[in-house]
């Protein structure tokens, strides 16, 4: 058999979108077309006092302008936690006079093109009735509240300030990551038709069935009636799995000016009203023995939020998991600031989350004088700390070995500012990974050709991590036909129904539908040809049968077979299909994660306090890799992002004026080139037969935790400076 | 975006005469003012292309080279004359903006450049005098990490951005200017002004006038010359903290001595304390030291830019440390 899965297969869209002819959300140009500009706040609290929008109304090619006291009122829809996903569901756009943060839309002008659009939103003047502004976080600490997230709030076991009071080794305290934003590439867009009661709408969106639900309960049509398609996504790591105001605003303007109607963010209103990763201030207190063993384990801190938005940062989640420990208490806490809703970034929880705990072990490795790996291995969880399940599957430990190995950790010497290249301090460090391993319900539906050719279908999406090509694959492999003649269709809500590509479960959820549907698929031609007096295959074994390459074959004589068109073609069949609604378990007797290891060696000019990465070398075990290729891109992409996060990315707040001010990209760094040097990633095989039905445990998001604190930890092995906040700038080290 | 219209002119003549009109502006590669002009911040009536005009040799002329207005930034960087006679030209150029952007920037454009203050750029409802004269500072009490320590008023401490400046700031360059009455030169350490009370007036350009070339002259200091830039990302990203240097060594004695700063100024900024500091002594830290501390004297930090004091310090003695071939 001709192995398909595993393959570093090339993207199967990659021609179109490195070509142009990926159609993207905006490019939807559709015919009598009408554009939207969003006008936004500039104050953080308060409410409009008035809107003057006569010259905007009069300027050439302007259609209408809506706002509060136009808009028709949209009613609440529900929240994040629901079966919606409006980011901001306490606060409809237009629904009453309030403002909450700066950047949110108080006024759309729709006009015949977005240049007249553009110039009429700048001549909207709106007044306003300004309120006292809760901006600064560590301002309003006491103010922190428990708000119920993704993960719960609160969890504890044993005493864990006993524990921490006694203990012969401790170390405790605080780490904090700065606003930071997605900086996707495609900036959101979307255009939306009405055509009586139908809606269409083209989206850039990681979650098109649920914008559907929340779309129709909006404007009050059944769910039915609203198409939405997103078939290519421009990034969007968190970004787009809400639907965020500018959606219900375009939908509503086109409801209202009876035109499609396009609605297009500049790069700086992205900054505003699409979510961000939320400031976090974290506590971590570990107890330990003298030989290393954990026995207290304190994460507690707070994140940024607002009062329309449901958002969470559950960055204690990872440490319910991750280490054996008798004593642990965590708790995330929410501030409600005046600011724009925060909403996942990439590995959200973990990833924050681990900068703080894998920075206080590498601390705790310095405190006890052993290796940072040790310590680590010495605290090993063998089964969940959260549950006490057993793992699926578990193999950090080979992560921690070949990674060490890949990397030269044993050349390390441990102590600080020990290793030099020249005028360069070096400093090697390292930290683990680890992300959930989550699955939702999802469906597929794949057909057979009579030429051959198969279709699989399901509405997921690709932002850009390769799903479109590895559903093909395992649809190929799966039923044993080659690669090329797969096509798998996704982004449309008139497929079946996917659920948000989010939380790194994409394979493992639409995955197991694929693979559900193919396998049935291949069961239904296999009976019919077991059935038929003229197949060579008639009156056999249907479990002695095996396909590759388009042809059933019987196992036991593989003399005995014929093509899987042959069987349709003699059944004057145009098509045979399958569908498949595959669910995860309800009481999973396992915990599920996926696990890494990464080491970082960083060289820092001692005299100009300048970090760069020379090399990341990354271990990971994440179950069943279905393209090597794409994998190995989703990996890269998380540890650039990792890199990032630990030395440049940080959106600035205003504290005086409410705003972010560093809103366009060349003010907010992002990596470039230069800075990402050797990358290694390994591919720690793992084998896992309770996790879902594939295998594959998703790897979307583990990539870039564990990078921020290994650079850190290796930051400090150069310098002996402990930097506790994040991203490490020249000024920390000078 | 403002409506505009737009000429591409024929000739100096044709520029000059267009862009005297009132609200004209002159546009080279684009790359700042299209940036501006779609965030609102400039709103120029009358768009006057000026890519017609030539002026884009870079060519030997007696007592140094003269390279025109319009020539590209990566042109310039890459040309044999400006690697041999000027290197700091050309690792300032290098180092600046993205190869993409310095296929279309000028290097008239480059010194024409607007401050990357982000209240300037982006906020159009923060308060910035530079913007609009007498609403305030946001920076001041604000957002002021990349902001300058010399050269500050109490109506602005944005930093001029650019790195070529930096080079021409030091190295002595001439900048010749036309306009209505004819051609004017101004050194380039007058071109840009400090910000005073005026901070919305940026330099000595007349409306109407246009940059048409800038002339180096030839020396020992300009042809052992380097420029140091400090940022925090590898590439692409505007300095924190720079220094353009040039030194005359014989004899175990530097001879004479060039040093502008880049990152901390509200202008270019030319050290003359530090240049004193240096000349007649031998190449050593602790004379490199006292230039570093010569040419910060003075320095106003604000509360998030303290740092680039001692930063600036570092860079400087730094890039005199390894132009003097290591010797300190
Ligand atoms: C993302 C980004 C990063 C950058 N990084 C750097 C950096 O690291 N270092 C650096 O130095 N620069 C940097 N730049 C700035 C870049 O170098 C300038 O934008 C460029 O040099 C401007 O040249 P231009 O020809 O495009 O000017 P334009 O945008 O065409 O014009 C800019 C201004 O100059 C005026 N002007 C242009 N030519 C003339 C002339 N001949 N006479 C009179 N007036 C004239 C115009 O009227 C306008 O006001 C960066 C820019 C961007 C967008
Ligand atoms: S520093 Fe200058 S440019 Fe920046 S806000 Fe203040 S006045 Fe404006």
């Amino acid at each position: 058999m001709i192995p398909i899965i595993g393959e570093p297969h090339d993207r199967v869209d990659g021609r179109q979108k490195v070509t142009g002819e990926a159609r993207y959300a905006a490019e939807n140009n559709l015919p009598n077309l009408a554009y939207a500009v969003l006008v936004t706040s500039t104050i953080p609290a308060g409410s409009i006092a008035a809107i003057d929008a006569a010259a905007a109304k009069s300027a050439p090619g302007v259609i209408s302008v809506i706002s509060h006291l136009n808009a028709p009122k949209l009613p609440d829809t529900g929240g994040q936690q629901q079966e919606s996903n409006a980011a901001e569901h306490h606060h409809m756009p237009f629904s009453d006079d309030s403002v909450h943060y700066v950047g949110q839309a108080v006024a759309a002008v729709v006009a015949d093109t977005f240049e007249h659009a553009t110039h009429a939103a700048g001549l909207v003047r709106v007044n306003y009735r300004p309120t006292p502004a809760r901006i600064v976080m560590e301002e309003h600490r006491s103010d922190a509240k428990e708000r119920q997230g993704n993960a719960p709030a609160t969890f504890s076991k044993g005493d864990a300030e006993g524990a921490l009071a006694s203990a012969p080794v401790k170390v405790d305290q605080v780490y904090r990551i700065p606003y930071e934003h997605h900086n996707q590439m495609e900036p959101h867009a979307l255009v939306a038709a009405w055509d009586g009661d139908r809606l269409t709408v083209h989206d850039s969106a990681q979650n098109i069935f649920t914008t559907r639900q929340t779309l129709a309960k909006a404007f009050g049509v059944p769910t039915e009636s609203v198409r939405v398609m997103s078939p290519f996504v421009g990034g969007a790591f968190g970004s787009k799995g809400s639907a965020w105001p500018h959606v219900f605003i375009a939908v509503m303007a086109a409801r209202m000016v009876r035109r499609p109607v396009k609605i297009a963010l500049t790069r700086r209103q992205a900054y505003f009203s699409n979510g961000h990763r939320p400031l976090t201030e974290q506590r971590v207190a570990l107890g330990a023995t003298a030989d290393g063993k954990l026995v207290a384990m304190i994460h507690e801190g707070i994140g940024q939020t607002n009062t329309v938005c449901d958002y969470v940062e559950g960055f204690t989640s990872p440490t319910r998991s991750m280490y054996a420990t008798p004593n642990v208490r965590v708790a995330h806490r929410v501030v409600e600031l005046d600011l724009p809703s925060p909403t996942y970034m990439r590995a959200p929880g973990e990833n924050p989350g681990m900068y703080a705990l894998e920075s206080a072990m590498d601390e705790m490795a310095y405190a006890l004088k052993i290796d940072p790996i040790q310590l680590r291995v010495l605290n090993h969880a063998d089964d969940d700390p959260a549950n006490g399940k057993p793992w699926s599957s578990k193999s950090i430990k080979e992560c921690y070995a070949q990674g060490a190995e890949r990397f030269g950790w044993p050349r390390r010497t441990s102590e600080p500012r020990s290793m030099r290249d020249g005028r360069q301090l070096i400093g090697l460090g390292m930290a683990s990974a680890t992300y959930p391993s989550h699955r939702a319900p999802a469906s597929a539906r794949a057909v057979m050709h009579r030429d051959g050719n198969v279709d699989v279908s399901s509405g997921t999406h690709e932002m850009g991590m390769g799903t479109a090509t590895v559903m093909a694959q395992l649809a190929a492999e799966t039923l044993g036909v080659p690669f090329e003649r797969v096509t798998f269709r996704y982004g449309d809500t008139t497929l079946p129904r996917a659920p948000i590509s989010a939380g790194s479960l994409t394979v493992a959820s639409v995955g197991s539908a694929v693979f559900a549907a193919s396998s049935q698929l291949k069961r239904k031609v296999i009976d019919l040809a077991t059935a038929d007096a003229s197949s060579p295959l008639n009156g056999t074994d249907p479990n002695d049968i095996d396909a590759a390459d388009g042809k059933l074959t019987l196992k036991s004589d593989p003399s005995r077979g014929e093509a899987y068109a042959a069987i349709l073609r003699r059944h004057y069949l145009d098509t045979m299909d399958a569908a498949a609604d595959e669910k995860p378990e309800p009481n999973d007797p396992y915990s599920a994660r996926a696990f890494g290891a990464v080491f970082a060696e960083v060289g820092v000019d001692p005299d100009l306090g300048i970090v760069r990465v020379r090399r990341i070398v990354a271990a990971f075990a994440g179950g069943r890799i279905l393209n090597a290729k794409t994998a190995r891109s989703q990996y890269h992409g998380g540890i650039i992002q990792g890199i990032g996060m630990a030395l440049l990315e940080q959106t600035h707040l205003d504290r005086n004026l409410g705003a972010f001010t560093n809103v366009n990209l060349a003010e907010n760094l992002v990596p470039v080139n230069a800075d990402v040097r050797s990358i290694d990633v390994i591919l720690v095989p793992e084998d896992d037969p309770h996790v879902n039905p594939i295998g594959a445990k998703g790897i979307g998001e583990i990539g870039i935790v564990g990078v921020a604190p290994a650079i850190a930890n290796a930051v400090y092995h150069a310098t002996g400076k402990r930097v506790r906040d994040l991203p490490i700038t020249i000024e920390k080290l000078l | 975006m403002h409506a505009f219209d737009y000429v591409r002119a024929k000739d100096l003549s044709g520029a000059i005469t267009s862009g005297s009109r009132p609200a004209a502006k002159f546009v080279a590669g684009g790359t700042n003012l299209i940036d501006l002009m779609k965030s609102e911040v400039e709103r120029p009536a009358h768009l006057v292309d000026i890519n017609g005009l030539g002026l884009a040799a870079v060519e030997r002329v007696p007592g140094g080279i003269r390279i025109g207005a319009l020539a590209r930034m990566n042109d310039v960087a890459l040309h044999p004359l400006v690697q041999q006679g000027f290197p700091a030209i050309s690792q300032a150029l290098l180092a600046s903006a993205s190869p993409q952007l310095r296929n279309m920037a000028s290097i008239g454009g480059n010194l024409m450049q607007r401050t990357r203050c982000t209240y300037f750029r982006e906020l159009t409802f923060a308060p910035c005098n530079k913007r609009d004269p007498g609403s305030g500072c946001a920076a001041m009490e604000g957002e002021n990490r990349t902001h300058a320590v010399l050269g500050t008023s109490s109506s602005c401490i944005a930093t001029h951005p650019s790195d070529l400046a930096v080079v021409l700031a030091a190295l002595d360059a001439v900048i010749t200017l036309h306009g209505r009455d004819g051609e004017r030169k101004v050194m380039a350490t007058d071109f840009h002004l400090l910000p005073g009370s005026t901070p919305h007036v940026e330099h000595a350009l007349r409306h109407g006038e246009v940059i048409t070339a800038v002339f180096v002259p030839d020396a020992a200091h300009a042809s052992h010359s380097s420029y140091l830039k400090v940022r925090d990302r590898s590439e692409f990203e505007f300095a924190l903290a720079s220094a353009a240097v040039g030194l005359e060594l014989s004899g175990g004695t530097i001879r004479s001595a060039r040093v502008a700063l880049g990152g901390v100024g509200t202008k270019p900024w030319r050290s003359r304390e530090a240049e004193r500091a240096l000349i007649g002594k031998s190449p050593a830290t602790a004379t490199f030291r006292d230039a570093a501390e010569a040419a910060l004297t003075g320095a106003i930090p604000h509360e998030q830019n303290r740092f680039k004091i001692e930063l600036a310090k570092r860079t400087l003695v730094r890039s005199l440390t390894d132009l003097a071939g290591g010797a300190a």
